[in-house]
């Protein structure tokens, strides 16, 4: 009578132990879901891929660091381009149907000042792996950008143009990025002794390049800022550039990296030779880590395929990604995730050391100045100097100041 | 001034017959392809792929004309209208799967590149050459419709269409092949074209509601019409983006309106 | 496509099956929750189907402008609240009617003195220059980057508009039962009867004596209020107002789902976004081209085979049982 006694107390602890064990093992057997917004279609739709492949390439080089039993899930929509309302409705429906942990992506910031309040209302964290308009990561608590802003590379180019040249001109597609370049690169500019003879701005889809450069080229500056989203209007920006002689016409051209993307400049010929631009990212960059991400890259989809400056904001987005989840075990809290972002510091980058401002949660990164050089017979970015390091996004250091 | 040609082509289909035609745009656009294709990929010379363009535009809406159009041209004006919107969705999809969304680079040769120097301004070499180009098809057509039989056949034939097939005009025939030579014009223009007016999928939808005011207005069923709308248009067009950026598009809205109220047939309309 | 039988010679009392769309609207709130944002947007452009409807199918005027209406609400609606503060969603809703109406007087007074072609292209000239405007009026629109920070205070003081959508698709369909109430009584008047005669036959109107062309401009205003005040709930319900409310695109997509459901009779309106919308969500998620493709497809076949859209359809086969 005891040992039965004895036997069925066992077998209940046994039970139960068992009974704890599988219910623990059922919250680590943990599906993280991620919603990822980018664009397939549309206005540069050809971007999307870059970033989605970085995505997929990390998570499959770093499974085996994740916490036994969890996997993340990739949920892709495509936005169709600057679609504002459909991102919305997209991110509503990732939210409210799929029930998504995090929300990923996003090229352009229309995008992403759309899908801001879903983030802050649902409480899901929102990692920004483009979008690169100063003012984005005001708009919610709950967004962490791994990819750039438009006054961290305009605003260098500026100060750097200041001394090179006199006067300026600037041409920039009519939205927010492009409004920050034009700010950016006319403050650093002006205050560095230059003259600003003009800033016009071109409407985002289908402007007729030809009136506009015709204006750039009578105002005779020595230098001509761009900015347009990157990719193919890059290339057509400079053959209008050339065609209509405003080369000849004395006047050289820089901008941002995203006139002269790693993916598009084998398209742009030689008329790319010799455009000075600044940037945190490019694939012709030399340190280790990122010959390791090209090289992986061309093992993964081909060897002559790029990554890019997007994919380069996605990797790393991922990595930070990763990171909250190894340190929270695969059970995700929006806040104590927002807290691992804000504190998240990377060293091997593919594009230098980087980390996360916590006051901002923006990223703060190096700023390279390049040049398009012929490097073994290909269009290449070189990196000729580093300019600028552990950059802070210099809009908001401003704001700061007021 | 490439609307021009490409109008032109409209204001001919719908002109001389009746037919709203909103995907004239398409043809267009596929004469843009076929161009930016037969310059680029294929590596045809110029005046070859032009001829290309054309050619191909024509083929296909004689193909698209017997099969879907011939069935609406009794239908009334919502269905053509519909029609044609449905053809567009179609064809921009269609656009957008083959060729992506983006333009093909196109590589002009290169004695039309660079600049020509005329009266003491220099102006793109490429866009004179559109201009006089557009200027000698004008003169082809009207030669055409005004003094040749084919001419004198279209135009009874749209005058009253009973009356000239019991002469024994055969007003199927004809109509086809005016529909080609119009939308054949469309793809003629949007190749040549295509180095300006970026040729993308959403070409159709885009610059519709521009081929339809360079058609209204220099009035339905006229030639001279839509080429000196064009010419004012593009003229206007390209001066309030030099000085004025700000205003953009606006202008060219404002007076189609303006002019219009004015004449509501056009500036040389002679129907409605 | 006209061959319908709701004019003024129908019996105005509204018969039992005309409940049917509210009871499944009901039941989908009830059932569905998830979907509530879906089904908002359906709301919306049954409103914005009916309001064209109005001038397409009942007063004949074939336009491809009716976006500008649509897209002055939504942007009157954002701009007052992100702009000016303004946030009772009442006051937002009745500034963007008036504005729109407003448009439609001013524009119907000027282009409905034309036909066909001309009339095509005004309203589509007059949409691009509304577009022009927003795109360029940046301090006011936010351009290509939108509207945001639409605040829209509690409706009654109570009712927040959240995630789900649930606050947001009653009012929505409160919104859409007036719009309903109003364009019944419309059709079944003496103004109905002669919209329809104008459609079939304006010289014998004129020749009637009939007041055409402000009865025109009285639809054309009335059609562009409905469609303004949906442009107000689409910006208010997702707190954001983008430039595409005034794209090609949107026309045409409204276009294809009154023509769907069946031009010229009321439910068309509500069928055709229904089936739309439902479909677009399920198909179009991973293959955009697709869909494009498929809905040209679709209204090229109905144009040619099936002017009468679903519900000429399901006449068809009604009355076709019925013969045999």
């Amino acid at each position: 009578m005891k040992i039965s006694k004895l036997a069925t107390v066992a077998a209940l602890a046994l039970a139960s132990f068992a009974a704890l064990a599988l219910a623990s093992s059922a919250a680590f057997a943990q599906t993280i879901k991620i919603g990822f917004i980018t664009s397939y279609s549309g206005l540069n739709g050809n971007l999307g891929p870059y970033m989605e492949r970085a995505v997929r390439l990390y998570i499959k080089m770093h499974e085996k660091e994740l916490p036994p039993g969890v996997k993340i899930e990739l949920i892709t929509r495509d936005d169709t381009g600057p679609n504002p309302d459909k991102a919305k409705q997209l991110a509503q429906e990732l939210v409210v149907r799929e029930k998504v942990n995090l929300l990923a992506g996003v090229v352009f910031t229309p995008n992403a000042m759309a899908i801001a309040p879903i983030a802050t209302e649902a409480k899901v964290p929102f990692v920004i792996m483009n979008a690169g308009t100063a003012v984005i990561t005001t708009r919610s608590p709950y967004i962490a950008r791994t990819s750039f802003t438009l006054w961290q590379s305009s605003y260098p180019l500026g100060q750097w143009a200041s001394k090179k040249f006199k006067t300026g001109y600037t041409l920039v597609s009519d939205f927010g990025p492009g409004h920050d370049a034009e700010e950016g690169f006319t403050k650093a500019f002006t205050e560095g002794g230059g003259k600003m003879l003009g800033n016009v701005r071109v409407p985002l889809q289908n402007p007729d390049w030809a009136a506009y450069m015709q204006r750039v080229k009578d105002a005779k500056p020595d230098t001509l800022m761009v900015f347009i989203p990157a990719g193919k209007t890059a290339t057509a920006v400079m053959k209008n550039f050339t065609e209509l002689g405003l080369d000849k016409a004395g006047i050289k051209l820089i901008g941002p990296g995203d006139i002269t993307t790693d993916e598009e400049l084998p398209n742009m010929g030689d008329v790319a030779l010799g455009v000075t631009t600044m940037f945190h990212y490019s694939a012709a960059a030399d340190r280790p880590a990122n010959k390791a991400f090209v090289e992986a890259w061309k093992k993964e989809y081909g060897a002559n395929e790029t990554p890019n400056f997007l994919s380069a904001g996605s990797w790393d987005g991922t990595a930070m990604i990763v990171e909250a989840i190894k340190q929270q075990n695969g059970k995700l809290d929006p806040d104590k995730t927002m807290e691992i972002f804000k504190n998240w510091k990377f060293a091997n980058s593919p594009r230098g050391p980087i980390s996360i401002d916590p006051e901002t949660r923006d990223i703060v990164q190096n700023e390279y100045l390049r040049e398009v050089r012929k490097v073994g017979g290909q269009l290449a970015n070189v990196e000729i100097e580093t300019f600028a390091t552990a950059l802070k996004d210099p809009w908001k250091e401003l704001q700061k100041k007021k | 001034m490439i609307l021009y040609v490409i109008s032109v082509g409209l204001s001919v289909t719908m002109g001389l017959m009746g037919f709203i035609n909103l995907a004239h745009g398409v043809f267009a656009m596929a004469g843009g392809y076929v161009f930016a294709t037969s310059l680029g990929r294929l590596g045809l010379p110029f005046p070859v792929a032009l001829v290309a363009a054309f050619l191909f535009t024509a083929l296909l809406s004689i193909a698209l004309e017997r099969l879907l159009y011939s069935r609406l041209y009794s239908a009334g004006e919502l269905a053509q209208v519909l029609f044609t919107i449905g053809l567009i969705f179609m064809s921009v999809a269609v656009a957008r799967a083959l060729y992506g969304t983006l333009a093909p680079p196109v590589f002009l040769p290169d004695y039309l590149r660079g600049q020509v120097h005329v009266l003491g301004r220099d102006f793109p070499t490429y866009r004179v050459f559109i201009i006089v180009f557009s200027f000698l098809i004008i003169l082809g057509l009207w030669f055409g419709v005004e003094r040749t039989r084919w001419g004198a056949m279209v135009r009874a034939a749209v005058d009253h269409r009973a009356m000239a097939q019991s002469v024994g005009i055969n007003t199927r025939l004809l109509f086809t092949l005016t529909f080609a030579l119009g939308s054949g014009l469309a793809g003629l223009g949007g190749g040549l074209g295509a180095d300006i007016i970026a040729v993308q999928p959403s070409y159709p939808s885009e610059h519709l509601v521009f081929f339809l005011i360079v058609v209204a207005l220099g009035g339905l069923g006229s030639l001279r019409g839509p080429f000196i709308a064009a010419l004012l248009l593009g003229i206007a067009d390209t001066a309030c983006k030099y000085w004025v950026p700000e205003l953009g598009a606006f202008l060219i809205y404002a007076a189609t309106i303006g002019v219009l109220l004015w004449r509501p047939m056009g500036l040389f309309g002679t129907r409605v | 496509m006209n061959a319908n039988l709701t004019g003024y010679t129908g019996d105005p009392r509204i018969r039992l099956t005309e409940w049917l769309p509210w009871i499944v609207a009901a039941a989908a709130f009830f059932l569905l929750p998830e979907y509530l944002a879906l089904g908002v947007r359906i709301l919306i452009f049954i409103l914005f189907a009916l309001s064209l409807d109005l001038i397409l199918g009942y007063a004949g005027i074939i336009t491809l402008g009716h976006s500008a209406f649509f897209g002055l609400g939504a942007y009157v609606a954002g701009c007052l609240s992100a702009k000016a503060g303004v946030s009772d969603p009442f006051v937002q809703l009745a500034a963007a009617a008036g504005a729109a109406g407003l448009l439609g007087v001013l524009t119907g007074a000027v282009i409905l003195r034309t036909r066909a072609l001309t009339l095509l292209m005004l309203t589509m000239a007059i949409t691009s220059i509304l577009l022009e405007i927003a795109n360029k009026w940046t301090s006011m629109t936010g351009g290509a980057d939108g509207l945001s920070g639409v605040t829209v205070a509690p409706i009654l003081g109570a009712f927040k508009f959240d995630l789900f959508g649930r606050v947001a698709f009653i009012y929505c369909l409160a919104a859409l039962f007036v719009a309903w109430l109003l364009v019944r009584r419309l059709i079944y008047s003496p103004f109905g009867a002669m919209l329809t005669g104008m459609r079939e036959n304006t010289m014998r109107m004129h020749a009637v004596g009939a007041p055409v062309y402000m009865r025109l401009i009285a639809v054309y205003t009335i059609s562009a209020v409905m469609a303004g005040v949906a442009g107000a709930l689409l910006t208010q319900t997702n707190q954001f107002v983008g430039l595409n409310v005034l794209g090609f695109e949107l026309a045409g997509e409204l276009l294809v789902m009154l023509i769907l459901g069946g031009v010229g009779r009321i439910y068309g309106a509500f069928v055709g976004p229904v089936v739309y919308l439902v479909v677009q969500d399920y198909l179009a998620k991973q293959f955009p081209e697709y869909w494009y493709f498929g809905i040209g497809f679709i209204l090229v076949l109905v144009v040619i085979f099936a002017p009468g859209g679903i519900l000429g359809l399901l006449d068809k086969i009604r009355l076709g049982g019925r013969s045999s």
